[in-house]
């Protein structure tokens, strides 16, 4: 044949991450309904669900902690039921809870890692010292994980998961309970890795972490992706503006909810604090117009207003209406 | 995977138990305190009673003591392995190719210190008390790597409950389950002949029974009963049953 091996479909690129129609019950509760998943190449890619949806389990199928009922699934062209061993070579797992030794240094951490990929000594200790350094924790190798502050762990967490440079990464909820400034040396970290080429696969609940972190979005509910994109997509797609309105008196919040109502046709609605009122704008409506008609409205009932604004679906919106809830409903691991 | 990578993967998790005890010994304190005040307790409240004079009764418990602390021992490994695979750390090392037998093993490599540990002391303990090795250096020798065998083969069932078990609690429950019956079902604190008759039957066939009268053969210089080979049959059967079974079940549990 004239066509080259490059051209035949059984030599197509497998992609660093592919899983298809993955299935995972538990007694009476299904973790997966048939879970598509294709993330590309070099690529940070979102997770993104309620407590419950099926993101952990995932992830552990897809990092061989975790066999499927149904379904198939690969890494970097390896199958993570028929190669474990393989796709154990190719990948690195920052799990939910910590993945360190607390009673070990941070150093010893790294340096058992590296021991157990088969780094000659010499070798396993220059990599420990260099990841301690790469993530800020130089200073800190020498101590006790136990001592450390819930970001210095984490970040240790993702070193030890970089010691034999993994062409995927995973990482389950890698910021969750950490605070802001941790949150976004993380979110740095994870950039820079993506950029070296390592292909990034985590799970949030944060939608704001999805959104400013992600090339690509797969929302998850019920153990299915429910919808696929990039955040800017996943907006366009299914947000519409809304106009957004704070009366300096909150005790008013109920006549701009009128008004609101009244200018826009649509039901407005209130944050949880009671002060912040908004609605969506009609489809295809022009916000200069809204906001023209809201304004007057204000002023003839004596309304003075702290803060007042059109703006595009924030990807809560987007979750809301793509799963029809928002609050997370925990289901056990 | 080869039998080379997966011992040299063990050996490393075996490295990383060590380190442990080294940055915090004080895990060691429970498993060291309990065969003293075994011995305090029993030699001073019951030795008279039993021997008629202290000083021969702790000839006679010293050596079951030293099989007692091991099996108590062995409870803190399983309680230790139990509480490790609840932890994070070792989703990591599932994640990691390596052996799958490894960290079972890296944690029994990590343990025959304690076991040496507390075997040394309570000899030690007792020698201060005037227990004194009569069946010369060979003997003695003999007798530590009796006790060591018994002990890397018991720690498999200490092992494979400490997989089973869901909780730090059904641990304790479990092992005590085994221990009492096996320790104080024996002849390690009244000689077999002072027992009932339907006791005695048990405590012949007994492990620790077995174990102890062959410690008491080889240390205190007494004619050989046939209890060294047998103990060494007994600690190769629990290994040849327990160590496959909790790698099995290691390799099951999700």
């Amino acid at each position: 044949m004239t066509s080259s091996p490059k051209s035949s479909p059984a030599s197509a690129p497998s992609g660093p991450i592919e899983a298809e129609g993955l299935v995972k019950r538990y007694g009476d509760t299904t973790a997966l309904a048939g879970l598509d998943l294709i993330v590309p190449p070099g690529s940070i890619w979102g997770l993104l669900g309620p407590n419950g949806a099926g993101k952990t389990t995932v992830v552990r199928i897809l990092s061989t902690l975790l066999r499927p009922d149904a379904g198939r699934a690969s890494i970097c062209g390896a199958d993570v039921q028929r190669q474990p061993e393989r796709v154990r070579e190719l990948i690195g797992l920052t799990g939910q809870f910590a993945a360190v030794d607390e009673a070990l240094t941070g150093f010893e951490n790294l340096l058992l890692v590296a021991r157990l990929l088969e780094l000659p000594d010499r070798r396993a200790r220059e990599r420990a010292g260099e990841l301690l350094e790469r993530f800020g924790l130089a200073d800190a190798g020498s101590r006790l994980v136990r001592t450390y502050s819930g970001g210095m762990r984490r970040r240790l967490d993702v070193a030890a998961s970089l010691v034999g440079t993994p062409s995927v990464l995973f990482l389950d909820e890698p910021t969750t309970g950490l605070d802001p400034r941790s949150r976004g040396d993380v979110w740095d970290l994870l950039r820079g890795l993506a950029a070296g080429g390592t292909t990034v696969l985590l799970t949030t609940q944060y939608l704001e972490e999805a959104d400013q972190l992600s090339h690509g979005i797969s929302v998850i509910d019920h153990g299915r992706v429910v919808e696929t994109g990039t955040p800017a997509q996943l907006k366009a797609r299914l947000g519409r503006q809304t106009i957004e309105l704070r009366p300096v008196d909150r005790g008013r919040a109920d006549d701009v909810e009128e008004i609101l109502a009244g200018v826009t046709g649509a039901t407005a609605a209130r944050d949880r604090e009671g002060g912040l009122v908004s609605a969506a704008l009609p489809a295809g409506g022009r916000a200069g117009a809204v906001l023209a008609a809201v304004a007057a409205r204000l002023e003839t009932a004596g309304i003075e207003v702290a803060e007042i604004g059109v703006r595009l679906a924030t990807l809560d919106e987007v979750f809301l209406a793509l799963t029809g809830h928002d609050a997370p409903v925990e289901a056990g691991r | 995977m080869n039998a080379t990578r997966a011992a040299r993967h063990g050996i490393t998790l075996g490295w990383r138990n060590v380190v442990k005890f080294r940055h915090t010994p004080d895990q060691l304190l429970d498993i060291l305190l309990m065969p003293i005040t075994f011995i305090v307790m029993f030699v001073f409240l019951f030795g008279n009673a039993v021997s008629g004079d202290w000083h021969a009764y702790l000839r006679f418990v010293i050596p079951g003591i030293a099989v007692q602390a091991l099996m108590f021992a062995m409870l803190g490994g399983a309680l230790a392995l139990n509480a490790d695979l609840r932890e994070g750390v070792h989703d990591r090392f599932r994640s990691l190719p390596i052996a799958r037998s490894a960290p079972l093993v890296g944690h029994i490599l990590g343990d025959s210190i304690k076991y040496v540990l507390s075997v040394v002391l309570v000899f030690a303990f007792g020698a201060a008390l005037g227990f004194r090795f009569e069946g010369g250096v060979l003997a003695v020798a003999g007798a530590a790597g009796l006790l060591m065998a018994f002990a890397l083969a018991t720690c498999w069932i200490g092992a494979l409950i400490g997989v089973v078990a869901r909780t730090a609690e059904t641990v304790q429950a479990l092992s005590l389950v085994l221990i009492f019956p096996l320790t104080f079902g024996s002849n390690v604190f009244v000689p077999t002949a002072k027992l009932p008759g339907w006791l005695q039957a048990w405590v012949r066939i007994n492990p620790v029974t077995q174990v102890s009268d062959a410690v008491r053969e080889l240390t205190l210089d007494l004619p050989a009963g046939g209890s060294v080979p047998a103990s060494l049959l007994w600690s190769a059967a629990i290994a040849a049953v327990f160590a496959p079974a909790a790698v099995l079940l290691y390799r099951r549990r999700g």
